[in-house]
């Protein structure tokens, strides 16, 4: 008989050194989240998974399950707080959403549709960042990161090869790749590369495939984000 | 062309990638910036990636990827500076030197911006010159150096006087006021076994005096139990909190408390290494405290079997910061120690189990481990009976802003802000700011408060403004500090200080509506709820404070109606008047809506 805690009143089963949402994911039972990803070590940087555990708010994807937690998640005031956190990222960069070609397969946009957030509500900050159209088969579009580390875990703990790393600091911080030019063409960067798949805004796209997937027919157009237990779907191929 | 001075300094260091830290700064020494090509000299031979070198490199304020002048000039702006009028200075400077605050002159000869405070708010307006620091400055004295700059004069040749730090100690109790010959705390300490200590430590009932106050003793016997390959002594020497300057006072003149206290903690625990972080602005301070270290290590105070205690090994090394404020939050700390971004780590594990390379870790403030010297010699009993109930011993406390005699002062727990203001020469007082930015500002009604941990906390800065002072302006330069010192890894944070400092600012331009401060309100609350670490949880205290205690100054502020935007288009269609030469009535936007003038 495997432990448990309670998820906004369900029981949760886990196991030993289990996260408390890798133990809810596996449950089915679902807590947003942007810089979570099953297969790999938690960042604990985009706050969106905070949950209520005994009272005091902590990410979820950083705490560690114990037997007779009681957490909350889906509540009005943690879904109030988290929507304010997309909108954050929303004006950190700039997201277009109808001219992006991730729309749709977007986990930030679906993110947002889950918590109902339906205006920016802050000032923009409208920065100025480049994109790198360098690669002849992929581009990165900064503009839309949302600074989840991702592309950055996958490329050291998979890939073995340190093509991104995050620079700078404050509102300042953004990504950067392994190379003296800083162009994706110059390091070994490859379509074979798991940094290639992860990423879950419209930052690291594959060329020339765009709109193959109309929109209307895409991941998040099937089925909202809470539908999608592992919500890194858009990168298997159905 | 890289290898030349580049391999040297990686072979002092052991090519050892954690050490990334101090190579950088020496590899910047060359060029007084780090060239393109040495990243790649330095990946290659450390075995990391450029990205990584980059990653870490750009973290810190004083690390530069690109040319900068010969003369880097920053200005101190905390609010203090501010007061004593370093923008006039800055602006001043500037003129001279015929340049722009924040670029590189053409020739590339200087450059001139501000930077967080310098720890020199007792003796300001300051600045930092190619990281030297120079204090109490005065449009003569700016208008020097501007002649000095032109003539590139090096600084070595300039006058020592602009060098001149003061500790300006005004009031010593039981740290300051006693004298410790080197080792004697050790010997004492040396003569029972390692439990002992830390059971005195425990019963001296000693907190932290870096600000979050957990108990000395608990934290060394929680460390020398966890097991672990090695075990480290930290000190925390980046003292980042605007308004504080008691370690640095302590590290000029009280260095060998300070190390004696780092000994032992390593006797304690059962570590060989201690590693003394230290601010990049206290880099004057270099090496005065490496030569202390060695003559401790003539003096057998250090190195191996110290004092003749075979098996007791220890020694201490100094790591130089690059300006991060959050590098003195300890988990991001060790992560810079450990050659990386200053990015708090998640908790649990803590330190005292998983610290520097993953082993069990001590960090303490500098003042902590000096105090406990007091505690080797004295016992815990007697250092456990001054102060009040829950905050034993003494507390120094860093004194600057609208008052007579700023420095330090030393007091017993249980000290009331009034006392502290009397004797320091405060008149007409409106506030003080009590534990820096992060800490509470306190009001007039409130002087009857006591300085301790059952009371008002403290790390030890204590700001004093007078009825003259913009209580506003102190919050937006506050604000201003948490949005360039937040180190950017978490979104509620990272955009939330700027949103914050932003609408201060709008505010400030005469934009502000009562919208604006439910804004604010509802800012703070997700800060404080789901910021990653103790930054994001203060960053709004100032703000909301003085909202709260001196309304007037935000109220004279507000354009009264609900919502004004940041944007006035009226004013955005100025630079089309400026360039067709128009400023007729067709040229400008009326705001017939609202019924609004600009
Ligand atoms: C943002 C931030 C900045 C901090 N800066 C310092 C500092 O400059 N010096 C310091 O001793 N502690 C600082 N601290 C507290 C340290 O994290 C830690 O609690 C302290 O060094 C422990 O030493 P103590 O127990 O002797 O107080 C800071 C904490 C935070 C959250
Ligand atoms: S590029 Fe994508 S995966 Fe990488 S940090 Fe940005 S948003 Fe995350
Ligand atoms: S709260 Fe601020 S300083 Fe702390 S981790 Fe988050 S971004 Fe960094
Ligand atoms: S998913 Fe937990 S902090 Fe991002």
């Amino acid at each position: 008989m495997s432990k448990t805690f309670t998820l906004d009143g369900k029981e949760i089963p886990f196991e030993d050194g289990q996260t408390v949402i890798q133990a809810a994911l596996d449950a089915g039972a679902y807590i947003p989240h942007l810089c979570h990803h099953p297969e790999f070590p938690p960042s604990g940087s985009c706050k969106l998974c905070t949950v209520k555990i005994d009272g005091r708010q902590t990410a979820s994807c950083t705490r560690r399950a114990e037997a007779g937690m009681t957490v909350e998640s889906d509540t009005q005031e943690l879904n109030d707080e988290r929507r304010s956190l997309t909108q954050m990222l929303f004006v950190e960069g700039n997201h277009f959403c109808p001219s992006c070609e991730k729309s749709g397969d977007c986990q930030l946009q679906a993110t947002a549709y889950q918590l109902h957030m339906l205006t920016p509500h802050y000032d923009h900050f409208f920065p100025n960042r480049p994109v790198d159209a360098s690669h002849p088969d992929y581009l990165l579009e900064f503009n839309r990161c949302i600074l989840c580390s991702l592309c950055v875990r996958a490329s050291r703990d998979v890939d073995g090869k340190n093509v991104f790393a995050l620079g700078g600091r404050g509102i300042g911080t953004h990504l950067t790749v392994n190379a003296a030019s800083h162009r994706l063409a110059d390091t070994d960067f490859s379509a074979d590369d798991m940094a290639a798949k992860v990423c879950p805004v419209g930052v690291i796209l594959k060329k020339r495939v765009g709109f193959a997937v109309p929109i209307g027919q895409r991941t998040f157009d099937k089925k909202p984000a809470a539908d999608y237990v592992d919500s890194r779907l858009p990168a298997k191929e159905d | 062309m890289h290898s030349e001075y580049i391999d040297p300094i990686l072979e002092r260091y052991g090519h050892n990638p954690t050490k990334l830290m101090q190579i950088l700064r020496e590899t910047q020494e060359h060029f007084g910036h780090i060239h393109a090509d040495a990243i790649d000299h330095l990946a290659a031979k450390l075995g990391i990636t450029r990205a990584q070198i980059e990653s870490t490199a750009t973290f810190y304020s004083f690390f530069y990827l690109e040319p900068v002048g010969r003369y880097r000039i920053l200005f101190s702006d905390n609010i203090t500076d501010r007061m004593l009028g370093n923008m006039d200075l800055l602006e001043r400077l500037c003129r001279q030197l015929w340049i722009e605050r924040g670029k590189v002159s053409e020739d590339g000869l200087v450059s001139v911006d501000t930077t967080s405070c310098t720890g020199m708010c007792d003796q300001g307006p300051a600045l930092l010159v190619n990281n030297r620091a120079a204090t109490r400055l005065t449009a003569e004295r700016v208008d020097a150096i501007a002649e000095l700059v032109k003539n590139q004069t090096p600084l070595a040749q300039w006058p020592a006087e602009f060098f001149q730090v003061e500790d300006n100690i005004r009031r010593k109790d039981k740290l300051l006021g006693s004298e410790l010959q080197p080792g004697e705390a050790l010997r004492a300490a040396l003569s029972k076994p390692p439990e002992a200590l830390v059971e005195e430590v425990k019963a001296s009932n000693l907190r932290g005096r870096g600000g979050a106050g957990f108990t000395t003793g608990l934290k060394w016997e929680a460390c020398r139990n966890a097991p672990g390959e090695a075990h480290y002594v930290v000190c925390n020497a980046d003292e980042g909190e605007p308004g504080t300057f008691k370690d640095r006072v302590l590290l000029t003149s009280y260095a060998d408390k300070v190390f004696e206290g780092m000994t032992l903690c390593g006797y304690a625990i059962g570590a060989k290494l201690g590693m003394l972080y230290l601010r990049g602005e206290y880099r004057y301070l270099l090496d005065p405290l490496n030569e202390i270290l060695q003559r401790r290590r003539n003096a057998n105070l250090l190195g191996s079997g110290i004092l003749g205690k075979a098996g007791f090994d220890f020694d201490i090394e100094i790591h130089l910061g690059a300006g991060a404020y959050i590098c003195g939050e300890e988990s991001a700390l060790i992560e810079s120690l450990e050659g990386k971004r200053g990015n708090p780590r998640n908790r649990p594990p803590f330190p005292v189990t998983h610290g520097y390379l993953q082993q069990p870790t001590v960090v303490n403030n500098v003042e902590t481990f000096a105090a406990t010297t007091l505690i080797a010699l004295h016992g815990g009993a007697w250092y456990q009976a001054i102060g009040t109930e829950k905050s034993a011993g003494t507390k120094l406390l860093s004194v600057s802003g609208d008052c007579e005699r700023p420095g330090i002062y030393e007091y017993p727990f249980g000290v009331t802000v009034a006392q502290v203001l009397e004797d320091c020469g405060a008149r007409d007082t409106q506030a003080a700011q009590v534990s820096g930015p992060s800490g509470v500002c306190i009001s007039s009604a409130e002087f009857g408060r006591r300085i301790a941990f059952e009371d008002i906390p403290t790390a030890g800065a204590f700001m004093v403004f007078d009825q003259s002072r913009d209580m506003f302006e102190v919050a937006r330069n506050f604000a201003h500090f948490f949005a360039h010192e937040s180190c950017g890894f978490c979104t509620p944070c990272r955009v939330g200080t700027s949103l914050q400092s932003n609408l201060m600012d709008k505010l400030h331009n005469g934009h502000g509506s009562p919208y604006d401060f439910e804004e604010i309100k509802k800012l703070n609350q997700l800060l404080l709820s789901m910021s990653h670490c103790g930054l994001g949880h203060t960053a709004c205290n100032p703000v909301l404070d003085t909202i709260a205690k001196f309304p007037a100054a935000y109220e004279k502020r507000l354009q009264h109606k609900d919502f004004t935007p940041a944007f006035n288009l009226d004013w955005a269609l100025g630079p089309a008047r400026r360039m067709t030469g128009r400023d007729d009535s067709g040229a400008h936007f009326k705001e017939e809506a609202t019924g609004e003038t600009p």
